[in-house]
């Protein structure tokens, strides 16, 4: 470990302990916005950890993130509350891993479009179960503030920082680099290429599952359209590509301008979401390739500060 | 059970002419295209539109419904996909592109439609007396979409197998290197191929409304459907195509009457499931060397 790195995380640890400072300054509206913002933040570091390097595009966090909050919603009275994101954490690399086991062998196709449905087929069976056992959405009250959740998705996003820290230094991170750079090169220099995928993906999917199962109590109560809405695939993945996937901040600095941006368009005109949705997928396609991070590394190349 | 297989045909055969349009937009110019639902639901606007309005029968409608579409799907490809396959630097590169793009122009379709139409329902009654086949009755709209979709397939199945054009889209949907060797203007026949696609889904978008509930946001489904029948039936192969619409469609009525109508994505999801586990290659594809 060189003492650049010592430096940045340091520094990193110092910016962690400031933002976590922030429910004693407001537990009202900016602690609420706050809450959404450390969400996003794990869920598109986690998605870009994945999807990043492979240039596949999951839009299962919905499905993980749905799978979460019924596992706190199932067994917040019979199980201490420390138990359920790590079930829940199970439960999501298990779904992962089975997912990834079908598809990614395949093409990076089949594994959106796979993945793209996922969610809504969750869905449609956990309905049927409960419309078959008589039982229908169900009451989250806890003794939680929104104060602990926002303390518990920090805690999370120091966790993945690491963890994403960690895989760039590892064999696994290099492998994973190969294989989006060219997927036959990694094959042939022996790389088992669908073991790596589905390693990284199971890590995804558990973060997005303990991040659904933290956030539960928020909502109170939950049902099946409520918890799988396919929306929030979509938000991860445009605040990740916003940002940027090339650097570990860079879903960070997406999820910050675009969580105040949704913020301000579901206020003032709650039918246009959909509408910035789809105006922000083409910014990026047509405007940000590579995202504020590719940006910021065009201005830097072009005015030679880095010493590029 | 003899019933199930019939309406389950009925309703595959209107699927298989929508993802005949998927699979000329990728199998041809190969564009994943997302946004293909969406223009399955603005065909069946289309023709609501018409109908209440005017009283026009959806089927006349399809006379404009079809060249209406197949202009603006060239020009989305002119205007915006042209530049997204010059700039790719591989296949792969390619299709993470279009996926984001098209996703994009689907949401921004579905917030217009929204925005347009309302948020709410919408389905009008035509046709909707009773057929005897077969000792059964079925719904008269759905067998007369389905006889439509079923001569608007023949007549493309044709027109690809016979003709010259048709030949030039196969060339290149077998390899779109080789076919501009030979002289083939791939950016054109492309082009061509996207807004064909188009047309196609949009006119089977226009069949559907007759007999099925849309709303704005409905579109994904289809395009997930679509892609499932694709992949099922193998990128541009049309018969693979007509065969696993069939089966989807009977598939999706058998869970529907017999388990529980809220399934029918999981019966589209275990036929997936078994496709990319056993046949990845398609229904009919060869396994590649």
């Amino acid at each position: 470990m060189s003492m650049r790195d010592l430096r940045n995380l340091f520094l990193a640890a110092l910016a962690l302990g400031l933002v976590a400072l922030l429910p004693l300054y407001d537990t009202g509206y900016i602690l609420s916005i706050a809450t959404t913002m450390a969400m996003f933040t794990v869920l598109a570091t986690s998605w870009a950890l994945f999807s990043g390097p492979t240039h596949y595009i999951s839009l299962a966090t919905a499905a993980f993130f749905g799978l979460g909050t019924f596992v706190t919603g199932l067994g917040f009275q019979t199980l201490p509350m420390w138990v359920l994101p790590i079930i829940a954490a199970g439960l999501g690399a298990v779904l992962a891993a089975l997912v990834g086991l079908v598809t990614l062998r395949l093409s990076g196709v089949y594994f959106v479009i796979f993945t793209l449905g996922l969610a809504e087929l969750v869905r449609q069976v956990v309905t049927w179960v409960q419309n078959r056992t008589g039982q229908r959405g169900m009451y989250v009250l806890t003794s939680i503030t929104e104060r602990d959740i926002y303390w518990q998705l920090i805690g999370m996003a120091a966790l993945v920082f690491l963890v994403g820290w960690l895989i760039a230094r590892s064999r696994l991170g290099f492998a994973l680099r190969i294989i989006g750079n060219d997927e036959t090169v990694a094959k042939h220099s022996g790389i088992d290429t669908a073991a790596a995928k589905v390693l990284l993906f199971m890590i995804s999917g558990a973060v997005a599952a303990v991040v659904g199962a933290m956030m539960a109590p928020r909502y109170i109560y939950i049902e099946p359209s409520t918890a799988f809405a396919p929306i929030l695939s979509f938000q991860v993945v445009i605040m990740a590509l916003l940002g940027g996937t090339g650097r570990l901040w860079g879903p960070l600095a997406g999820v910050i301008p675009f969580t105040l941006l949704w913020e301000f368009i579901s206020r003032n005109a709650p039918n246009q979401t959909l509408l910035l949705l789809g105006i922000a997928f083409l910014v990026i396609v047509y405007v940000l390739p590579g995202g504020f991070v590719g940006l910021y590394e065009r201005l830097r190349h072009r005015f030679g500060s880095g010493g590029h | 059970m003899f019933f199930i297989l019939i309406t389950g045909l009925l309703l595959g055969g209107t699927y298989a002419l929508i993802a005949m349009g998927l699979n000329l937009q990728y199998g041809v110019a190969r564009i994943m295209n997302l946004a293909n639902g969406e223009m399955l639901v603005a065909g069946g606007f289309a023709a609501f539109w018409v109908y209440t309005a005017g009283q026009v029968s959806p089927i006349a409608a399809l006379l404009v419904v079809a060249p209406l579409a197949f202009v603006v799907n060239w020009l989305i490809y002119r205007i915006m996909l042209r530049p997204l396959v010059k700039r790719a630097k591989s296949r792969g590169a390619l299709e993470v592109d279009s996926i984001l793009a098209t996703f994009g122009l689907s949401f921004a379709l579905v917030g217009i439609m929204t925005w347009a139409f309302g948020g709410g329902y919408f389905n009008y009654s035509y046709l909707s007396g009773r057929l005897d086949i077969f000792g059964s009755s079925y719904a008269q709209n759905r067998v007369v979409a389905f006889s439509i979709a079923s001569l608007i397939a023949a007549a493309l199945w044709l027109w690809l197998s016979y003709t010259r054009a048709g030949l030039r889209m196969r060339a290149v949907a077998v390899s779109p290197e080789s076919a501009r060797l030979v002289g083939i203007d791939v950016p054109a026949v492309s082009a061509l191929a996207f807004g064909l696609g188009g047309a196609v889904t949009a006119s089977g978008g226009a069949l559907i409304s007759m007999f099925f509930t849309l709303d704005a946001s409905v579109g994904v489904l289809f395009t997930m459907k679509a892609l499932i029948i694709v992949i099922m039936g193998g990128v541009g192969d049309i018969r693979g195509t007509i065969v696993a619409a069939l089966i989807l469609g009977v598939a999706e009525t058998f869970v529907a009457r017999v388990i529980d109508p809220g399934l029918t994505l999981a019966a589209a999801y275990v036929l997936f499931l078994g496709i990319l586990l056993f046949r990845p290659q398609g229904l009919f594809g060869k396994k590649p060397t």
